[in-house]
């Protein structure tokens, strides 16, 4: 039994199938990062992973225990999968504090003075300890991403989703993203990341996953997707990123 | 492409720009008739007061000085034409560029004065309206020891709009943000309740409010309703506002909380935040901000409405002006409760333009 396992997966918008059909396991501890063009489904998969969508078929089981279909208290799961998003999605009217404390006082009862003095931790933790008064605007995107990062982290999730976390930040600000997610690895936090920083996945990933078409199309360790892709699409993918400079 | 000949082209040599005399000439004609017709109601205005044994030389200065104010229309005129001399003399020594430089601010100025000259000529033709019938217009409207005689009464009673609109205002907050959260409730569940609020929200909105007033008002204790036929008839009103304008700021907190974008919500559901909590700690909050001009707009509405009450024979400032000027035959009493409502209103007017322009600095910024 692996810790999150995807079956089948398949989730429609009307007409529009955009999975069709995902398997995917992602074991404790490891770093699995989803990888394909915009628009071939990674987002859509982080999405229903944590109940934001519902499936139209198939079914995800984490620790066994099936997380999709009637009757999952989709609260009570959220609590274990964090998911952080593109454009971060931190609440404009809150401090950085307060955005890290909303969930961990409102969601799980914990008094005000021990939530804070736990996110004072983790705000330390990403180098955010001075902005903790400050409002999100009054951050750099960075700043912002390294934010919502510790907002996931603040409910102690078991997986966190990372819905292309840097593609919304310049150039030079996608470092310091990267390095806490790094840092995060070592310590061992499972993740499931859709990202197109290829050169990070190539070295914090255990496994890579191309998306192609709404389905899995090649699997294996980063060594083997980059190094040596077996399947046409994933070599044809990959040489575009090449030609742009991103590998 | 071929390469532009510089000769060819285009010309180098800077275009003649047009004479500007004929328009200056029109501003100088536009303003000095609006200075004869501004004399001339002054004079109107000094004979009405002479007959009225109100002239003096108080009066008399006063009027001579705002005779004289109409005549700084011919500044703009003045510097309109000196430009338009220089302009025609760098044209007679070929110095283009000195001449559409003083074309240009001889146009300005003209426009200028006729810009102010239809503002002076507007001012003193509603003057003039007032005079009308050797007075009769102003006097009917504005009969000054009418006004100070009536004002006690007149602004106590108005009193009575601002405690009934004050009163309202904090009910309908409540009211419209339970009516506009019924109708988002989520599910098939909610589905009863969400019909029910459409249903209240189309009716109220597409009742006139003094129809309202009236029904319930008058109707519910002619219908002997228990509780509510105890209620006196200002707190009647206020029900009726209350259930009107409720639906108004219901769609106006609805179009705030659908302002907030959808990855507000995803982001507090993928805490584990529940729909009411993501209301109550993420959206409500962030709508509330963005929706205060508008709430402020049907507010300033329904201060003007409160006006209304008055058919169902509650005393406020417009129903007591109302007696004193049926009893008088003479409606000044109700321009002094028009004033007082503009003397809210205005200010809130201008706030809401103020807060207006922030907004859009702020979503621009």
């Amino acid at each position: 039994m692996s810790f999150l396992e995807i079956r089948d997966v398949h989730k429609r918008y009307g007409e529009l199938e955009v999975l069709k059909g995902i398997n995917l396991k992602v074991e404790q501890h490891q770093v699995v990062c989803l990888i394909g063009a915009s628009g071939c489904g990674k987002s859509t998969l982080l999405r229903c992973i944590n109940g934001l969508e519902a499936i139209s078929g198939g079914e995800i089981r984490l620790e066994g225990d099936r997380i999709t279909g009637p009757g999952v208290d989709l609260d009570r799961l959220r609590r274990k999968v964090g998911i952080v998003f593109q454009s971060f999605n931190l609440f404009p009217h809150m401090t950085v504090l307060q955005n890290v404390t909303l969930a961990p006082i409102q969601v799980l009862g914990i008094p005000r003075a021990e939530a804070e003095a736990r996110a004072m931790e983790l705000l330390r933790r990403i180098g955010l300890e001075a902005k903790a008064k400050a409002y999100p605007d009054q951050l750099s995107g960075g700043q912002q991403q390294r934010v919502a990062i510790a907002r996931a982290l603040a409910m102690d999730p078991q997986l966190l989703l990372l819905d292309e976390i840097t593609s919304a930040l310049d150039p030079e600000l996608v470092s310091e993203v990267l390095n806490l997610l790094r840092e995060l690895a070592a310590e061992g936090m499972t993740m499931l990341l859709a990202t197109h920083e290829m050169s990070f996945a190539r070295e914090v990933a255990s496994k890579v996953c191309f998306l192609y078409q709404g389905v899995v199309h090649e699997e294996g360790p980063p060594e083997q997707i980059f190094g040596d892709p077996q399947q046409e699409r994933t070599r044809a993918f990959l040489s575009k990123i090449i030609e742009a400079g991103r590998l | 492409m071929n390469p532009i000949d510089p000769k060819q082209g285009r010309s180098s040599a800077p275009s003649i720009p047009k004479d500007p005399t004929s328009l200056v000439l029109w501003a100088l004609a536009v303003c000095a008739l609006v200075v004869l017709l501004a004399w001339s109601v002054l004079l109107n205005l000094y004979r009405i007061l002479e007959r009225n044994h109100l002239a003096g030389v108080g009066v008399e200065v006063l009027l001579v000085l705002v005779g004289l104010l109409p005549l700084l229309l011919l500044v703009p005129v003045w510097r309109g034409l000196r430009n338009a001399g220089q302009a025609r003399a760098a044209l007679a020594v070929k110095d283009l560029i000195t001449t559409r430089v003083k074309a240009t601010e001889a146009r300005e100025w003209a426009q200028y004065a006729i810009g102010y000259g239809a503002a002076v000529l507007l001012v003193f033709l509603s003057v003039q309206f007032l005079l009308a019938n050797d007075g009769a217009v102003g006097s009917t409207f504005f009969r000054l020891e009418l006004i100070r005689d009536s004002f006690g009464l007149v602004l106590g009673a108005f009193w009575k709009n601002v405690w009934m609109f004050c009163v309202a205002e904090v009910l309908i907050l409540v009211w419209g943000l339970v009516i506009a959260v019924a109708r988002m409730i989520p599910g098939r569940a909610g589905q009863p309740i969400r019909f029910l609020a459409t249903v209240y929200t189309d009716a109220f909105r597409g009742l006139p409010t003094i129809i309202s007033i009236y029904l319930i008002a008058l109707g519910l204790p002619l219908a002997n309703v228990p509780v509510v036929r105890d209620w006196r008839p200002e707190w009647l009103a206020i029900l009726a506002l209350t259930m009107s304008y409720g639906a108004y700021v219901a769609e106006v907190y609805r179009a705030g909380l659908d302002s907030i974008h959808p990855s507000q919500w995803s982001a507090a559901r993928s805490l584990g935040l529940s729909f009411s909590q993501t209301l109550r700690f993420v959206i409500i909050p962030q709508a509330v901000r963005r929706i205060i001009p508008p709430l402020l707009n049907d507010f300033i509405a329904l201060q003007k409405d409160t006006a209304l009450v008055n058919v169902v024979g509650v005393i406020d400032g417009f129903n007591q002006a109302k007696i004193i000027a049926s009893n008088k035959f003479n409606l000044s009493a109700v321009t002094t409760v028009a004033i007082l409502f503009m003397i809210i209103t205005i200010p809130q007017t201008r706030l809401v333009d103020r807060l207006l322009e922030q907004e859009k600095r702020r979503t621009r910024g």
